[in-house]
C-alpha cells in the first residue's frame, strides 16, 4: 500500500523509455520546455504585428464606414467576400484529414490530423470575421439569427446567405467539438506530465478527469466515429452552400451547376496547400520530423495534385458549358476572363493552381520539403486569386455595359487581408506552444507496438479492432 | 505514516479501493483482462494510453447506446428545422417572395441538414461525456504515482474492493497469475476533499444570480412604461436632438420651430429681378414680346418642341388641341368633374400676350398645375415659342406660306 507521503494527486509519474514514451516525449517536449525555440518568438512577433494591423484596419473601417475599402458598385462583394471564401476553403482540408481520411482508414492521417483540425478552426474564425465587417454594422449580424426582436420579423430561410449562416456556424461548432474531443486524452497526458501546479490544474480541467478507462475508450471511439461520420457530409455541405451564394444568382460566370463540387475540390486543394505550409515549418522547429515524415508530406502532395486536377477540370468545364450552353453573356464572360481587364488575375490563378502543381508528378519534387512548401504557398496564392477572379470578373462585366466597372482595392483592403494571416498565425503559434500538436493516443495506437496497424492477433472477433472501430472491417479478415 | 495532523491520509485495510496491476504491452493487458473476466468479476476496469485493439471483447464491454442518442438528436434537429422554418416564414411572419409559395421544402433543405448535424454532433460529445461520467475530477487512482503513466506508455488493470467476488488474498493471487510488471493496493481517496471548494460554490452562485439579472430586466422592461428613451448602445442616428418643422420650439417667442424669412430676404441665385424674363410683365402689363435673353432661333424652337412633348402633350396632345392621353383616359373613365384641357390653338389664346401665357405655365390655371418649379424660365419661353408655332400652323392661311413654297401646297 502506498505511503501517505505518496498520496498526492499533483505529482509527476516516472518516465519510461519505450516507443510509446518516445512519442509522448516528442510531443510533450514542446509544452514542457520552459521556452519555445527562438524561431517561435520571431514568428509570434511578426504574427502579433499583423494581428494588430488586422484589428486596426477593421477598427478604422468600422469607425469610418466601409467607404475606406475599394468596394464600389458594381463590385459590392470585393475583398471581404473573396477573403471569406478563401479562408473558409482553407478550413476544409482539416476536416477532410480528420474525418474523411478517418472513415477511409488512411492511418497516416494521425500524424497531421490534430493541427489540420486546429487550422480548420482558426481559418473558420478568420473567415467569419469578413462577412461580419462587410455588412458595415458589425453589431447587427444577429438579425440573421432566429432571435425574437422588436421588429417582430424572422430571417428569410430561403436565401443562400441565410443558409450560409447556418452552414458556417454549424461547421465552426462541429469542428471545435471534434477538435476538443480528440484532444481530451492528450490533455490528460499533458496533465500527467506537467510539473507546475497551474499547468496541471489547467490541463486537468480541460481533460475532465480522463484516465484512459477501456469502458470510456469504447464510448469515446464510438463518439469519434459518429462525429467523423457527421463531419464528412457537413464539410461537403459547407462549401456547397458557400457556392450557392454565387450559383443561385443570375450573373454570368456564377450561375453554374458545377459550382458546389468545384468549390469543394478547390477548398480541399487550397486547404492541403495550407496544411503543407504549416506542417513543414512546424516539424522543422518543434522536432517532429519523426512523427510527420517525408512520407506524410508526399501523400499530401499526391492529394494536392489530385484535387488540383479536379480544379483544373472545373475551369475547363466552365468554358465548355459557356460555349455549349449557348448563352452569349456566359460566352462573353469567359472570353473576358482570358483577355479582359482582369486577365492578369486569371492567368495568375491558372499558373498557380493548374501549372505549378504538375511538378508533383516528379517524385524528387514530392519528397523535397522545400519544394513542397514553395508549391503549397503558390497554390495558396492561386486559390485566393480563384475567388478574386470569380467575384471581380463577373461583377465588373455583366449584362449591361452601362453598369460595367473596374474594381481596385485600397490599402485598407490589403491591410485587412494581410492582417487576417496575423490572426491565423497568432492562434496557430499559441496552439503549437500550449496544446497537443499531434494526436498522441492515435499515433501510439498505430505505432508498431500499438497493435492497430498489424493484423488481428488476439483471436477475438468484431469491433474495437481498427483504430476507431468498426464492425464492417471485421469481415475483411 | 506519521502525519498526525492528517489522520485521514493514513490508509486502513477497510479503506482499500482496489488492487491495481501494471503491464507493459497491450497484449499482456488483453490476456489479463480475459482472465479477470472469466473469473466473473463485475467492478473492474482496464486503463490504457490509447484504445487497445481487442480489449472490448476481452472485457465483454457491451455496445454503447450512444449511436441511438445521436440518432434521436439528429431527428430532433430535423424536426426543429422544419417547424422553425415553417412557423417563422410561412405562419408567424408570412414571407412572400415574388409570389412564390410560402412553404417550399427544397429551399429549406440546407438548414434542415445543418441543424440535423448540429444537434447530432453536440449530443454525441455531451452524450459521450455523460455516459462516461465525465468530468470526473478526482479518483483514488490519482494518488498512485505509477498510474500517471497510463496516459503515457503503461497499461493498468484495477479490480475494485467493492466487487462481490473481491477477496484481498484470492484476488491478489489471480492478479499475480496474469504476470503484471507491478501490483499495488489502491487506498480509498481520503486526501481529496469530497465537497466542491467553497470559493467555487460561491462563485457559481454569484454567476448564476448575475445571469438571471439581464433576463429579469428585460421582463421588467416589457411590462412597465417609461417616459425615457430606450437605451441604445449603438446609436445608429436613431436619436437626433433637433426641432422639426411645424413643431413647438420654446426658444422663440412665437413658439414656432420653423422661422419665417426676414422681410426682403432673397436666397442666393433667386433675385429674379428681370420682370420680363421671370414674370412675363413689362411696365405693369403682360409682355407682348419675348425677352432679350431668349434667342429667336431654330435651336430654341427645337428645344421648345421637345419640352412641350415632355410636359404639355400628356394633357394638351401632340398638336395642342386639348386631347392628350390623360384627357382620353379621363373621358373613358367618365367619372365626372373632368375639365377638358384647353386647345392652345384656339383664338383667344392666339391673341393672348406671351407674358400671360408665360404666367399660365408658371403658376397654372384651373386644374392645370404650376410648372414654374419644374421648368426653368428659358424653357418656358421656348415652349411658348413652340406654342406660337402650333397656333400659326392651325390658323394659318396660304398667305403665311412663302411664295416659293405655295406651289407645293396647291
Amino acid at each position: 500500500m502506498a505511503a501517505a507521503s505518496d498520496l498526492n494527486p499533483f505529482q509527476s509519474p516516472p518516465k519510461g523509455d519505450n516507443m510509446f514514451a518516445q512519442i509522448t516525449d516528442n510531443v510533450t517536449r514542446i509544452m514542457e520546455a520552459p521556452k519555445p525555440p527562438r524561431a517561435w518568438y520571431i514568428a509570434f512577433g511578426i504574427a502579433l504585428t499583423m494581428l494588430t494591423i488586422f484589428f486596426g484596419s477593421i477598427g478604422w473601417a468600422v469607425w469610418n464606414g466601409i467607404g475606406v475599402w475599394g468596394n464600389m458598385m458594381p463590385v459590392a462583394w470585393a475583398f471581404p467576400i473573396v477573403n471569406f471564401v478563401f479562408w473558409i476553403g482553407i478550413g476544409h482540408a482539416g476536416t477532410l484529414i480528420s474525418a474523411i481520411l478517418f472513415l477511409l482508414r488512411q492511418n497516416w492521417r494521425t500524424a497531421i490530423n490534430r493541427f489540420a483540425e486546429a487550422m480548420t478552426i482558426f481559418a473558420v474564425m478568420c473567415a467569419g470575421i469578413f462577412p461580419g465587417v462587410h455588412i458595415g454594422r458589425p453589431w447587427l449580424p444577429y438579425y440573421m439569427m432566429p432571435i425574437p426582436n422588436q421588429m417582430g420579423m424572422w430571417p428569410q430561410y430561403r436565401s443562400p446567405l441565410e443558409w450560409d449562416i447556418f452552414a458556417v456556424s454549424t461547421y465552426a461548432t462541429v469542428s471545435i467539438l471534434f477538435w476538443y474531443m480528440g484532444m481530451i486524452p492528450d490533455f490528460a497526458t499533458f496533465r500527467d506530465r506537467s510539473t507546475s501546479t497551474i499547468k496541471r490544474l489547467c490541463y486537468g480541467v480541460v481533460a475532465m478527469g480522463w484516465r484512459g478507462s477501456s469502458r470510456q475508450w469504447h464510448r469515446y471511439e464510438r463518439a469519434y466515429l459518429l462525429l467523423a461520420a457527421l463531419a464528412t457530409p457537413l464539410v461537403l455541405s459547407v462549401h456547397s452552400v458557400v457556392s450557392f451564394d454565387f450559383a443561385t444568382a443570375q450573373l454570368p460566370g456564377w450561375h453554374a451547376t458545377i459550382f458546389p463540387p468545384y468549390f469543394v475540390a478547390g477548398a480541399i486543394f487550397g486547404g492541403f496547400a495550407m496544411v503543407v505550409t504549416l506542417a513543414v515549418p512546424a516539424r522543422q522547429f518543434f522536432g517532429l520530423k519523426r512523427i510527420i515524415t517525408i512520407r506524410h508530406l508526399e501523400l499530401m502532395a499526391k492529394v494536392m495534385i489530385a484535387t488540383g486536377l479536379m480544379v483544373g477540370y472545373s475551369y475547363g468545364m466552365e468554358f465548355f458549358i459557356s460555349w455549349y450552353g449557348g448563352s452569349s453573356y456566359e460566352g462573353f464572360t469567359f472570353v473576358n476572363r482570358l483577355f479582359g481587364p482582369y486577365a492578369w488575375a486569371y492567368w495568375t490563378m491558372i499558373s498557380c493552381n493548374v501549372i505549378f502543381p504538375q511538378l508533383f508528378w516528379f517524385k524528387n519534387v514530392r519528397t523535397n520539403v522545400w519544394a513542397i512548401l514553395l508549391i503549397g504557398m503558390i497554390v495558396n496564392v492561386g486559390m485566393w486569386f480563384e475567388r478574386f477572379v470569380i467575384i471581380c470578373t463577373s461583377l465588373t462585366r455583366d449584362f449591361l455595359p452601362s453598369s460595367w466597372g473596374y474594381y481596385l482595392p485600397t490599402k485598407f483592403d490589403f491591410m485587412t487581408l494581410g492582417g487576417s494571416f496575423g490572426l491565423f498565425f497568432t492562434l496557430f503559434l499559441l496552439f503549437c506552444r500550449y496544446l497537443p500538436m499531434v494526436a498522441m493516443s492515435e499515433v501510439k495506437a498505430f505505432s508498431p507496438a500499438g497493435g492497430h496497424a498489424r493484423p488481428h492477433l488476439h483471436g477475438h472477433h468484431d469491433h474495437g479492432h481498427d483504430e476507431h472501430q468498426t464492425d464492417s472491417h471485421a469481415h475483411a479478415h | 505514516m506519521s502525519d498526525d495532523h492528517k489522520p485521514k491520509a493514513e490508509p486502513k485495510a477497510a479503506e482499500l479501493h482496489g488492487i491495481l496491476a501494471e503491464y507493459d504491452t497491450p497484449d499482456q493487458l488483453i490476456s489479463a483482462a480475459t482472465k479477470v473476466r472469466n473469473a466473473g468479476f463485475e467492478k473492474w476496469d482496464t486503463y490504457s494510453p490509447f484504445p487497445v485493439h481487442g480489449i472490448d471483447e476481452a472485457m465483454g464491454i457491451k455496445m454503447t447506446v450512444l449511436p441511438w442518442l445521436t440518432l434521436g438528436a439528429g431527428l430532433t434537429g430535423l424536426f426543429t428545422a422544419i417547424t422553425m422554418q415553417w412557423w417563422m416564414n410561412a405562419y408567424d411572419y408570412p414571407w412572400l417572395v415574388s409570389g412564390k409559395p410560402l412553404w417550399s421544402i427544397p429551399a429549406n433543405v440546407p438548414i434542415m441538414f445543418e441543424l440535423t448535424v448540429l444537434f447530432s454532433a453536440i449530443t454525441t460529445l455531451v452524450g459521450m461525456l455523460m455516459l462516461n461520467g465525465l468530468p470526473h475530477p478526482s479518483h483514488p487512482l490519482d494518488l498512485i504515482r505509477r498510474f500517471g503513466r497510463v496516459t503515457d506508455d503503461k497499461f493498468f488493470l484495477l479490480i475494485q474492493a467493492a466487487d462481490p467476488k473481491f477477496d484481498e488474498t484470492d484476488t491478489r493471487k489471480l492478479i499475480d497469475a496474469t504476470q503484471p510488471v507491478a501490483v499495488e493496493n489502491v487506498p480509498e481517496d481520503r486526501v481529496t476533499p469530497d465537497d466542491m471548494p467553497k470559493g467555487l460554490v460561491y462563485a457559481l452562485i454569484v454567476v448564476t444570480c448575475a445571469a438571471v439579472l439581464p433576463v429579469a430586466l428585460a421582463v421588467k422592461a416589457r411590462h412597465s412604461r417609461t417616459d425615457k428613451a430606450r437605451i441604445h448602445i449603438i446609436q445608429d442616428m436613431d436619436s437626433q436632438p433637433k426641432y422639426k418643422a411645424q413643431r413647438e420650439n420654446p426658444i422663440f417667442a412665437d413658439g414656432r420651430a420653423d422661422r419665417e424669412a426676414l422681410p426682403g430676404t432673397v436666397a442666393v441665385g433667386h433675385l429674379n429681378e428681370d420682370d420680363h424674363f421671370f414674370r412675363g410683365r413689362v411696365g405693369g402689363a403682360w409682355a407682348r414680346t419675348f425677352p432679350a435673353q431668349v434667342e429667336l432661333s431654330d435651336e430654341t424652337m427645337a428645344r421648345g418642341k421637345q419640352r412641350f412633348g415632355i410636359y404639355c402633350t400628356p394633357c394638351h396632345g401632340q398638336a395642342g388641341q386639348g386631347d392628350g392621353m390623360v384627357h382620353k383616359r379621363a373621358e373613358a373613365l367618365a367619372q365626372g368633374g373632368w375639365i377638358q384641357p384647353s386647345n392652345v390653338t384656339q383664338e383667344y389664346l392666339r391673341n393672348m400676350p406671351v407674358g400671360e401665357l408665360f404666367n399660365t405655365i408658371t403658376n397654372g390655371i384651373r386644374n392645370m398645375p404650376a410648372y414654374g418649379p419644374q421648368i426653368p424660365p428659358e424653357d418656358r419661353w421656348a415652349i411658348i415659342m413652340y406654342v406660337r408655332a402650333l397656333q400659326k400652323s392651325q390658323a394659318g392661311t396660304l398667305n403665311d406660306v412663302p411664295e416659293s413654297e405655295r406651289g407645293s401646297l396647291k
